[in-house]
């Protein structure tokens, strides 16, 4: 293991730790941790199946018949995971229904460290006035439960893929906000900040090289914790019903829709749960893998 | 500490009334006009206005929203659509329910995730601290609907060691054999997440709290390990409490999927069958009543901790 991978072409090839730089230490440190690159190396392949569905699903996923449902595993060979209540190929079904799954639980992620990430910033670089708007306004989606949060917006707008997204944006730019708020409030007391405001720095170079600089590791670190979160609150919503509408594969409501079956083959019913559960597993893992990687006290 | 506790309860007044605010708002997110859903589609537009004009909705929203408010203050949440009922007499049959589920869950996640994280904290970096740290994170990657199918498969389907749904009966009966073995299986579904946060709450308090000088200085003089220990845990207590009591509130209003998912007669099933039925009223008053509780959970919770430790009043 040569020390010249993490670094750019021109960088001395003797570099001790210090010389590495921020980011080449915490890449440095994610290579010695063997957890986190399995499970990371676990994701890229769930993300990328999910992906390339259209190539990799052996059967069409909306394919029905009523002689081969709810067959076992391996069924003649061809259905290596089975087939569902209608007789569709399970496989195929489960590679296209990660696709709504883990968009469903990830674009409200993204949208949410950007609106989230940017208000907090916002209330901790501003502060006064601006900072007890924003801050109070988040307190109040604070007091609900994730869950019931998610559930009542996607309730009320009538449930859909659209709607269930923009009830888990909702549910996670406070918290985020609240990450980049005390975040941003430590770095800006900090005397480097008052340093460069006082030597004329521009607040545009201040912004964006002092304080986005500081911020942005924790709120990432974060961001990468509520991808588990997503992903399971999103098979919630379609379990109740409240995301994709059948016949379109999603996880969580294959999951829904095969609890009629545990009598017939229960393996089968709880294979979109597996599928759930190894997904946010990884996502998780690789979040802590981060986190301690990107830790500088360590 | 009066102080504090009149600073505290004063800071939850406008929480209260936001958190009345999106739940007032909840009935406007949806789509179309409210009137539509309570009539036929092939309602007349005089029937229509009459009927707007019946319910305020032709009214400002402010002035709308303060009438019920003061309507909710005053006990009354409306009539469900599907049922007919009031909608707090719905809210109160099933939320003891949930109580009973929410407790249970969370002084089995308590009594589990409290050695295990002590374990843990005690012997940070050993193999039973990965252990351990293994399972929080497994408990917390877990779908809990998923795990209650899997349970059922296993102790209802497979094994028939326990009823796969229902409570038995209208009212909770503790005597009662039957009403014990249909809570074993929503208890310990519900039970797997806080598991998971609790036990690494407690991990990270009690090796915190094992980094202290006051530890050198009780090994010094002598004291035994599992002393030094008691002195340990004491310490690390707090945040743990507070963070069981949080997730009490928590539970009680996620326990929807859960309940749903047992058939369990609790609010959460109630949001879930409102849901399905599209009875906006219902909906409406069991997010209002669960939010409440979570707010006032929260406050407790702040209260309590701040009555056993001075130094958050101070802060």
């Amino acid at each position: 293991m040569s020390a010249t991978a993490a670094h750019p072409p021109s960088a001395p090839v003797m570099a001790g730790p210090r010389q590495r730089g921020y980011w080449g230490n915490v890449a440095h440190r994610l290579r010695y941790d063997p957890v986190s690159l399995v499970f990371g190396a676990l994701l890229i392949l769930i993300v990328l199946a999910v992906a390339f569905a259209p190539l990799l699903a052996p059967f069409d996923p909306y394919q029905e018949s009523i002689v081969r449902r709810l067959k076992p595993p391996g069924y003649q060979g061809r259905y290596l995971l089975g087939t569902d209540e209608l007789g569709r190929d399970m496989l195929s079904r489960l590679l296209y229904g990660g696709r709504v799954t883990l968009l469903m639980g990830m674009l409200p992620v993204l949208v949410a460290t950007l609106v989230g990430g940017g208000l907090g910033v916002l209330a901790g670089f501003a502060g006064g006035l601006i900072n007890t708007l924003i801050m109070r306004t988040m307190d109040v989606f604070y007091a609900f439960p994730s869950v019931l949060l998610a559930v009542a917006i996607s309730g009320a707008m009538g449930g859909g893929i659209v709607n269930g997204m923009i009830a888990l944006t909702l549910v996670f730019v406070p918290p985020l906000c609240r990450i980049a708020e005390t975040a941003t409030t430590q770095v800006r007391n900090l005397d480097f900040v008052d340093a460069a405001r006082a030597t004329g720095a521009p607040l545009r170079l201040v912004l964006t090289h002092h304080v986005l600089g500081n911020v942005l590791g924790p709120i990432l670190i974060y961001a990468s914790s509520l991808v588990s979160v997503g992903i399971i609150l999103a098979s919630g919503l379609s379990f109740l019903g409240l995301g994709v509408k059948p016949p379109v594969p999603d996880w969580g409501l294959m999951l829904n829709a095969l609890r009629q079956a545990i009598y017939v083959e229960p393996l089968i019913c709880a294979l979109p749960g597996i599928a759930i559960l190894l997904t946010s597993m990884s996502m998780n893992m690789v979040s802590d893998g981060l986190r301690a990687a990107m830790d500088v006290r360590s | 500490m009066l102080g504090y506790v009149a600073r505290r309860l004063l800071a939850a007044v406008p929480i209260a009334l936001g958190v009345s605010v999106v739940c007032f708002a909840l009935v406007h997110l949806a789509p179309g006009d409210p009137v539509q859903t309570l009539l036929p589609p092939d309602a007349d537009a005089a029937t229509v206005a009459r009927l707007r004009e019946l319910y305020g909705l032709d009214r400002p929203l402010p002035v709308q929203y303060a009438a019920w408010l003061g309507r909710v203050l005053a006990g009354d949440l409306g009539r469900s659509i599907a049922t007919g009922r009031p909608v707090a007499e719905e809210i109160r049959r099933s939320l003891g329910n949930t109580v009973l589920l929410a407790g249970l869950s969370v002084l089995l996640a308590f009594s589990l995730a409290f050695v295990l994280g002590t374990v843990a904290g005690r012997w940070r970096g050993g193999w039973l601290d990965r252990l351990v740290t293994g399972v929080a994170v497994l408990g917390v990657s877990v779908p809990n609907y998923w795990l209650g199918i899997v349970l059922v498969i296993v102790f209802a389907v497979e094994l028939m060691a326990l009823p796969a749904s229902g409570m038995a009966g209208d009212a909770f009966d503790p005597t009662s054999w039957d009403h014990l073995r249909h809570l074993v299986l929503p208890v310990v579904t519900l039970s797997m997440i806080p598991v998971g946060i609790i036990a690494r709450t407690t991990r990270s308090a009690v090796s915190e709290a094992m980094n202290q000088e006051y530890v050198t200085t009780l090994r010094a003089n002598g004291l035994p390990e599992w002393r030094v220990l008691r002195h340990v845990l004491k310490n690390a207590m707090p945040p743990v409490l507070a963070v069981m009591g949080l997730q009490f509130g928590t539970l009680m209003g996620g326990s929807i999927l859960v309940e749903t998912v047992f058939s369990w007669p609790g609010s959460g099933f109630l949001l879930s069958k409102a849901i399905l039925a599209r009875d906006v009223p219902v909906l409406q008053g069991t997010i209002l009543v669960l939010a409440m509780i979570f707010v006032v959970t929260n406050l407790t919770v702040d209260l309590v901790q701040s009555s056993l430790d001075p130094r958050i009043r101070r802060a």
